[in-house]
């Protein structure tokens, strides 16, 4: 079972990875975790391209205020951030010699 | 040869005689006789950041404060006149923990009238004053006005709340943080109210932690893989060095270069870091609140360096504030649970993004933050062990590593004397002479 993610019209061959949106940093970090280099190389591949082009869209509407669609692309963003690190680094999910290292999320701006 | 200068006497180190430049014994970091004297003669005493004004934005708005190294628990509260108070979180009818949801030893925050305690109803005004007794007519020779909450000495400098366990505190906030309370005085701490807070337990001793944040040796190595490969291959070759040192013990500071934030050229950096625009230095473009920071407090970047990139004052004896060239700092606070274990609590903070491209490089620095600290901690831990194993009980320092000489040495000072002393051996006041 699937809810459909709505991006800006756009935007909407980036709907395979619709799973990247998530409200949380936790939720993101922990995607990314589960996540094998194949398939965030996929979504760093479809993403960065288009990534300038999602910024500028985006700064067109208030921040505090972002429609929907806009508001889900965004988050898809902050999804290629945590992403962005094993494909452009490391080649493995977790940052080298971190082992068992962890961080609570104690408060995080809404957006 | 140096590429910035250092001071005449040829060293960092050596510019304050009596720190000394032998090998230092880390026995304080895991002794647990030594690491109760830490508690009793530093964290007891000390004026300890629990957090910013934000936090308490309203009359009745709240949090606690979880002290299980000294097991105390505190209350900060905004009253009705504004001032910002603390108590300790414990009910005067029979002791329970009055401010708590669901699990006792955790924290907690919120907006409230009175504080109304889940045993017996006992309330209490934000003043602290005991405002309702149930069933009243029960008790004896009841002194309602004694029994108020018991007070926390609590004052505000800059924003930044603290408290201190003294009933009695031998200094003011002011007195205690001399001279970083006017040095670091009037950046604008309180327009940078976007934050990230995040916090883990480490098992390593607290000022190991300090140790790592306060030097910048480690950085091209143990990070190396976190930096695109011609740069991390080249700072590396560079290793590091500050800009400059300065001890106010007990404080201290490392101002160290940047130059990142913009890169002179894009391929330093990953290649999302050019788009996004932001990386470990923060977002690349100043917030117009830093007025390109020409304002700075007269104690950040001391040496008014052009290459300047971040400042590390390392605020006696657990509080660290960041303050990034590009326009945003970072606090770190390090509780000590255990001579072998301490719980550690950072913020980010920024001015609050205009635009989806702003939330975003925001994002992404807290996202790059994050990564380094957990390589930090993970080494950590295997820090701990090894000095706990005993098998090398003192260690070298190099002239990068003055801050933690300098902390080390300024814990053992506390602790034999049992309270702040009045100096060091190595500050040459005009008083001792």
């Amino acid at each position: 079972m699937t809810t459909t993610i709505d991006f800006p019209d756009q935007f909407a061959e980036l709907a395979p990875y619709s799973a990247w949106v998530l409200e949380t940093w936790r939720e993101r970090y922990e995607l990314r975790l589960a996540s094998t280099m194949d398939e965030m190389q996929s979504f760093y591949d479809a993403t960065m391209p288009r990534l300038a082009e999602i910024i500028e869209h985006c700064n067109q509407f208030e921040v505090n205020d972002l429609p929907t669609p806009e508001r889900n692309i965004l988050l898809l963003t902050f999804g290629l951030c945590e992403a962005s690190f094993p494909v452009e680094a490391w080649r493995q999910p977790r940052v080298p010699d971190s082992g068992a290292a962890d961080l609570e999320m104690v408060y995080e701006p809404p957006l | 040869m140096p590429h910035f200068p250092k001071p005449e006497e040829g060293s960092w180190t050596e510019h304050y005689p009596g720190l000394g430049t032998g090998p230092v014994s880390y026995r304080d970091s895991y002794d647990p006789q030594h690491w109760q004297r830490e508690i009793d003669s530093i964290f007891t005493k000390e004026w300890l950041n629990v957090g910013r004004v934000e936090q308490v934005p309203r009359v009745g708005s709240y949090f606690t404060k979880e002290f299980a190294w000294a097991k105390k628990s505190i209350i900060i509260v905004k009253d009705r006149e504004g001032t910002v108070r603390a108590f300790h979180n414990v009910c005067r009818h029979r002791g329970n923990k009055l401010v708590w949801d669901d699990y006792p030893n955790e924290e907690t925050s919120g907006v409230c009238r009175q504080f109304s305690c889940k045993y017996h109803a006992w309330r209490y005004d934000l003043d602290g004053s005991l405002a309702f007794v149930q069933q009243e007519s029960e008790f004896f020779d009841l002194d309602k006005e004694n029994l108020g909450l018991i007070p926390v000495a609590c004052d505000v400098w800059e924003g930044f709340i603290f408290v201190n366990l003294d009933p009695t505190p031998s200094q003011t906030l002011a007195e205690a943080l001399d001279p970083l309370t006017e040095g670091l005085a009037g950046y604008p701490y309180g327009e940078m109210t976007q934050r990230y807070s995040v916090r883990s337990e480490i098992n390593a001793n607290w000022k190991l932690y300090i140790d790592a944040f306060a030097e910048f040796y480690h950085a091209p190595v143990l990070h190396q893989r976190q930096a695109a490969d011609a740069e991390a291959r080249k700072l590396v070759g560079y290793g590091f060095e500050a800009l400059h040192y300065e001890l106010h013990s007990p404080h201290s500071m490392v101002s160290s270069w940047g130059g990142m934030a913009p890169p002179k050229d894009p391929a330093m950096v990953k290649p999302i870091e050019n788009i996004l625009r932001s990386g470990l230095f923060g977002p690349w473009d100043k917030p117009a609140e830093v007025n390109n920071n020409e304002n700075l407090p007269p104690l950040v970047n001391p040496a008014r360096h052009r290459a300047w990139g971040v400042d590390s004052f390392v605020m006696w004896p657990n509080f660290m504030i960041l303050i990034w060239e590009p326009g945003w700092y970072l606090t770190y606070t390090y509780w000590p649970t255990g001579p072998g274990k301490h719980l550690f609590e950072s913020s980010l903070y920024f001015v609050p993004p205009k635009t989806a491209g702003e939330r975003l490089a925001q994002e992404f620095a807290f996202s790059t933050f994050k990564e380094y600290a957990f390589q930090d901690a993970n080494t950590l831990e295997a820090t701990q062990s090894m000095i706990e194993s005993g098998v090398v009980d003192t260690f070298v320092l190099n002239d990068q590593e003055i801050l933690c000489r300098h902390h080390h040495s300024v814990a053992q000072v506390q602790v034999k004397a049992g309270k702040r002393p009045a100096s060091y051996p190595w500050t040459q006041s005009a008083d001792q002479a």
